[in-house]
């Protein structure tokens, strides 16, 4: 009986990440070469949805995930995941970098690739094993790869480059993902891909975080919108914040964008 | 000659197997470590480290004699180098982190500028008085001649050191030479592991820095691995070959520079280095240039075969009957080929027994050439066909080599395919002449 009373407390603990944002970010500067490229971000984004990330070229779309994944220095500002600061919450962080940061030509296979979602659980100096081949091959199967499974990643389209790189942090399995513009380039049955599986995270309670380009879709992929240039502009859910308003506010005077947006929103309104 | 040279390869004496035992480690270190360097790009940082060890080596000469030592004592050169090179490495860094110069720029200033100044000190060592000097010149093309017991054993355990930590360190090196921001977001300390690399790879060229000398060491990290990519995609057997070809290449190297005293030993390594880079360029069997030249030889003939293939079957299909000429005329206008691609077309096919023609009259179909004249033409239309019906998910699947298109989409896909046809103005091909079993054979 007093060991049952004793465990309380740890399975309390688990559920703890369910009430706290799944990212919070707090004063965040980021400077390349003096020039600030993020300007004190503000975000507080619950859990178990799918946040786009837009904005013009240079607004920091990229920065701001390299920034919360501790991928580049920070002037300033705290990142916390469920509530606690980031180093201490990797595990349950999943990234998806942007295929062209890459050297396709590497030697490497796609079920290679993939099984480098799972180094992390097993752990320094030990192998990859058949069992964790096995699961990278299920990842594979996620996203629609598994005939490809054995082929060099440098005769793989763009497409299944993008897929294969989607299936790695699948296999990562963790709680809250950033993607670095999953969408660009990629052939349709990719987006169908890429979709099926936004979809099937949102509804097993994961949170992802998505750099996108394309206004006209935001309506369709996200639950949640971060319009982004240097600062945030407005942040919320979808039909809160994806305003022809917020859009000028975000993209400033580009007429041609912002007629496209607009047509976007009526769209959504229909 | 010849039987000197196999003295000196069957490692007869007790200096040569010394001499050898350090090279071939070496070699073997090199290849090995080499394949990350390669792989993280980052050969030409190296290249500079090799080079700005020079003043480090001259400087370690000059104040050793200053305070009265012989200045040849191997260690202290090195300690030389070593300081000197990672001076070298940290001003590449600095240039190209804090001014707007490009890290291209950075490495030419920084190779050339230390360079330049070790050469400065060499000069002025050489004027000193007394002979004792002489013996620095071998820094810079290498000399195996003089390496004795305890060097080539150092260079020995250098290189064990950088098999068991390539070994263990295997999965953790692959994850951040192909993807460094995916290993730091997923936890990994990628900053410490680039440290551990260029670790190795510093201490390779420091250590190789006598015998294959300081303008050339960088040739052992770089072209094992490079000849090495040609004949694999598989990481690990990258590193297994590159080791290979960098202890073969050692071997023969410096057993060549045994019996020719005046050939810098570090630069007959390099050359038959360079050898086997060459010939891995050419024949490798991965991505060997002759290889696909091959390859796209045969693609090409198929094309041609296939494409001759269906314009004859179509030919046949419309009903119409010529003479030779007129058939001819035909066949080069529907494809728009040359006389000569439409004579070379006919020959391939003739030769195979799929074509064949009484003289003056027009080219008919064999029995097995028929039947995959039909199987081309029925798989053009239904890629055709789906194509057009499935753009979304088509191009990633199409398949023009593959013999039957079931085998790729599936059989009851390819029936939807079949059914779709019409609606398309095209028509299943059927058999041109009395020819029923399409498996009877042909090219395919």
């Amino acid at each position: 009986m007093r060991l049952q009373t004793l465990s309380l407390p740890e399975e309390r603990f688990k559920p703890a990440t369910d009430q706290k944002p799944a990212l919070h970010v707090r004063d965040l500067t980021v400077a390349y070469d003096r020039k600030p490229v993020l300007w004190d971000v503000d975000l507080d984004v619950p859990p178990s949805l799918v946040a786009g990330i837009v904005g013009p070229n240079g607004a920091g779309k990229s920065t701001l995930i390299k920034a919360v994944l501790d991928l580049v220095p920070h002037a300033s500002g705290v990142v916390e995941i469920f509530g606690k600061p980031y180093r201490r919450q990797r595990r349950l962080v999943g990234y998806v970098p942007q295929r062209e940061s890459v050297d396709w030509d590497y030697p490497i296979t796609a079920l290679e690739l993939v099984a480098m979602g799972l180094y992390r659980k097993i752990g320094w100096c030990k192998p990859v094993t058949a069992p964790h081949r096995c699961r990278a091959l299920e990842g594979l199967a996620e996203v629609g790869m598994a005939a490809l499974a054995h082929r060099q990643i440098s005769r793989l389209s763009g497409g299944q480059q993008q897929r294969i790189f989607l299936a790695r942090a699948l296999v990562q399995d963790a709680q809250i993902y950033f993607m670095d513009e999953p969408f660009a380039g990629v052939d349709a049955a990719t987006e169908k891909a890429i979709i099926a599986i936004l979809q099937r995270l949102r509804e097993q309670g994961k949170t992802v975080f998505v750099v996108h380009h394309d206004l006209e879709s935001v309506r369709h992929y996200f639950d949640y919108l971060i319009m982004l240039n240097m600062r945030v502009v407005a942040a919320g859910p979808v039909a809160d914040v994806f305003t022809s308003e917020n859009l000028r506010r975000t993209y400033g005077g580009r007429l041609t964008l912002l007629d496209r947006a607009v047509d976007a929103i009526g769209q959504g309104t229909h | 000659m010849i039987t000197q040279l196999l003295r000196v390869l069957s490692l007869a004496d007790y200096n040569t197997r010394v001499v050898m035992f350090g090279t071939v480690t070496l070699g073997i270190a090199g290849g090995v470590a080499g394949v990350f360097l390669l792989l993280r790009r980052r050969a030409l940082l190296v290249d500079a480290v090799s080079h700005a060890s020079l003043p480090g080596v001259a400087a370690a000469f000059l104040l050793a004699v200053t305070l009265g030592g012989s200045g040849r004592s191997l260690p202290v050169l090195m300690l030389g180098a070593l300081v000197s090179g990672l001076l070298g490495m940290g001003c590449v860094i600095i240039i190209s982190r804090f001014t707007r110069l490009s890290q291209d720029a950075a490495l030419g200033i920084v190779l050339s500028v230390f360079f330049g100044f070790g050469a400065a000190l060499l000069g002025i060592i050489q004027k000193m008085r007394g002979a004792q000097a002489a013996g620095l010149d071998g820094f810079i093309f290498g000399k195996t001649a003089s390496m004795i017991r305890s060097e080539a054993l150092l260079i020995g355990i250098a290189a064990l050191v950088v098999i068991v930590l390539t070994a263990v360190l295997f999965k953790e090196l692959r994850l951040f030479t192909f993807d460094p921001d995916f290993a730091a977001g997923d936890g990994w300390p990628v900053q410490r592991l680039d440290l551990l690399l260029m670790t190795l790879v510093v201490a390779v060229t420091i250590l190789g820095l006598q015998a294959v000398g300081i303008i050339l060491i960088i040739a052992i990290l770089i072209v094992p691995p490079a000849a090495a990519r040609f004949w694999t995609d598989n990481l690990l057997v990258m590193v297994l070959l590159s080791a290979l070809i960098g202890a073969l290449g050692a071997y023969f190297g410096t057993g060549i520079s045994a019996i020719a005293p005046r050939l810098p030993a570090g630069a007959v390594i390099v050359t038959v280095l360079g050898a086997a880079f060459l010939f891995s360029l050419l024949f490798g069997s991965s991505r060997g240039v002759v290889r696909a030249a091959l390859w796209s030889r045969a693609v090409n003939r198929n094309t041609l075969r296939q494409n001759l293939l269906r314009a004859l079957f179509e030919y046949e299909e419309s009903g119409v009957r010529h003479g030779m000429q007129e058939q001819l005329q035909y066949l080069q206008s529907v494809r728009g080929w040359t006389v000569r691609e439409l004579r070379r077309a006919i020959r391939m096919l003739a030769r195979s027994g799929m074509i064949y023609h009484v003289s003056g009259q027009p080219w008919r179909f064999s029995e097995t050439g028929s039947g995959a004249a039909m199987r081309v033409t029925r798989n053009h239309r239904l890629w055709e066909v789906y194509l057009l019906e499935h753009a979304d998910v088509a191009p990633s699947q199409v398949d023009q080599g593959a013999d039957f298109i079931e085998h790729v989409l599936g059989e009851t896909l390819v029936a939807e395919l079949e059914a779709a046809l019409p609606r398309f103005g095209k028509a299943l091909p059927t058999s041109v002449h009395s020819l029923s079993n399409a498996d009877h054979g042909g090219g395919g």
